[in-house]
């Protein structure tokens, strides 16, 4: 039996997983699936930040389209660590195609004009 | 300048209260002091928003973006870079408003909804003992910088409380190549989310100090070691528990407060614990034509929830101002008992009791199981049953008109079930 804290949304249910993986106290299908591949292979969605060139917004947020596996967030990290965006970029345009080989994309969760005055 | 409804603060409450309160015939202004609309929520970069609203979800600054975008097809007229300084009202409200563009003016409006959110505690709101190096500030502001400026603030942190925010700059600032040595609270559970708890502090085995406070402090210029220690039931610190820890900066995340300061002149009937008006279930206060909500009323856990709380704020607004309505006799608080620590509405009117009203709760303590009756006239017209609750979780429920026995108060009653 292993205890654990939902995390698919707010509400936070708590589950049990058993031996053979069956999962109870979710109160929806995400929380089975999270405690499964929590229990297999712990994935997360990545956020933060990357540099730009504009002066009004410094910073692009981005973030991983889907969950990646746990393990590596600190290599993307360094990976983001050398890009600067110095075009324009909309909401949903991707930063980093694949990331790391997992197949899931960087995208942009803001869109930034470079240059407003232009 | 003359409007209908002035909307003062363009964040996640007040784009929602406009979308609602747009009509034809009505002159809607939103107010936003920021250079850009969304407030806090283009700060907060991490996932979680809009899985009440959107069934989807998204990072902060991507919620903003649906009702902005939204916002911006409305052609709803809003004026940025902008800030209320004075307010009166005799008739109409008359507010003096001032930017760097227009220099000082006046707007007078029929209305005004007031989503201004809510502001951080610092140090001088929990006295923290010790010396004033630099080094110590809320969460939110440390948030501001690396999200919004990209400035890390320190590399060494603790962080005092263990609100949302500091749980989730805990994570952030590892990400970002500090180290985070610890997060002490004082009550002897945690005082944010559950999951945040376990995917900013488990996953990066960041320490969490239950019923620990903050007891001194050192660094002559830049902060250098602070002090930590076990409290009594009674929040006493107890002798022999200190513990050290070399920082350079100190978090806090010790509670928000509902910004309503800019109303203080208008006199309107008060709430002591949410800090913030007494208001119906339309969201407005005992000021006729003043409705407040979002953080500036009481503060959320969630996002979608002050979308939806502002939303039906926006509505009574625009009832308020297309029709006259006739005094109401019949409202009456809400009473509760002492498990639990707040309920918002406090008043309900019974004369314009129609369909349901959402009341928002917090509860006193944490418990396992309970149930909650709605009770009237001494009858239980409700129930509902729930566990683990916290205080940290905002609670609910539902109350429908056609329940109602009569028109006399109605009283929240959460009963503990001991299992």
């Amino acid at each position: 039996m292993t205890k654990m804290i939902c995390i698919a949304c707010p509400v936070g249910c708590h589950l049990l997983v058993d031996d053979e993986m069956h999962v109870s106290g979710n109160k929806c299908m995400r929380g089975e699936k999270y405690a499964i591949e929590e229990m297999t292979h712990p994935t997360r969605i990545l956020t933060t930040t990357v540099k730009t060139t504009s002066l009004l917004t410094p910073r692009l947020s981005v973030k991983t389209k889907d969950p990646i596996p746990k393990e590596l967030i600190f290599e993307a990290l360094q990976l983001l660590e050398g890009i600067i965006i110095d075009n324009d970029v909309k909401i949903g345009d991707v930063v980093i195609p694949n990331i790391l080989n997992t197949g899931i994309d960087m995208v942009a969760t803001k869109s930034v004009t470079i240059n407003p005055f232009h | 300048m003359k409007k209908d409804l002035v909307i003062i603060g363009g964040g996640a409450a007040g784009l929602a209260a406009a979308l609602s309160a747009n009509h034809p015939d009505i002159h809607i202004l939103v107010i936003e002091r920021e250079k850009a609309l969304g407030g806090i929520l283009n700060q907060c970069i991490h996932n979680g928003f809009g899985l009440h609203v959107f069934k989807e979800e998204l990072t902060g600054p991507e919620y903003a973006s649906r009702y902005m975008d939204e916002f911006l097809k409305m052609n709803i007229e809003f004026l940025l870079d902008t800030t209320v300084v004075d307010v009166k009202k005799n008739d109409d409200f008359e507010l003096t408003v001032s930017s760097f563009e227009n220099g000082l003016f006046k707007i007078n409006a029929k209305a005004v909804i007031l989503s201004s959110g809510c502001y951080e505690r610092t140090r001088g709101s929990i006295a923290i003992p010790g010396e004033r190096p630099k080094g110590i500030m809320p969460a939110g502001s440390a948030q501001r910088y690396l999200n919004m400026d990209g400035y890390l603030v320190g590399k060494r942190i603790f962080i005092l409380g263990s609100g949302d925010i500091g749980l989730i700059m805990a994570r952030r600032m590892t990400l970002e190549g500090a180290k985070v040595l610890g997060v002490a609270e004082i009550m002897p559970y945690s005082n944010g989310l559950t999951r945040n708890i376990v995917q900013c502090l488990n996953d990066f085995d960041i320490p969490l100090y239950l019923s620990h406070t903050v007891t001194n402090v050192k660094g002559k210029d830049r902060l250098e070691q602070i002090t930590i220690q076990e409290v009594d039931s009674q929040f006493n610190p107890i002798e022999n528990t200190e513990k050290n820890f070399d920082v350079d900066t100190l978090l806090l995340s010790v509670g928000l407060v509902p910004d309503i300061s800019l109303f203080d002149s208008l006199d309107f009937k008060r709430d002591a614990v949410t800090k913030s008006a007494v208001v119906n279930q339309f969201y407005e206060t005992s000021v006729s034509g003043l409705f407040i909500c979002g953080n500036a009323l009481h503060v959320h856990d969630l996002a979608d929830y002050v979308s939806v709380e502002s939303e039906k704020a926006g509505k009574s607004a625009q009832k308020y101002i297309l029709n006259s309505k006739e005094p109401s006799k019949q409202i009456h608080p809400i009473e509760f008992n002492s498990n639990i620590r707040y309920v918002v509405p406090q008043l309900i009117d019974f004369d314009q009791f129609k369909d349901s009203i959402d009341l928002s709760f917090r509860v006193s303590k944490k418990m396992d199981s309970a149930i909650f009756k709605i009770m009237q006239n001494g009858q239980v017209i409700s129930t509902k049953r729930a566990k683990n609750l916290a205080p940290a979780e905002m609670e609910k429920i539902n109350l429908k008109s056609v329940t109602l026995v009569d028109q006399s108060p109605i009283s929240l009653i959460l009963e503990e079930v001991i299992l």
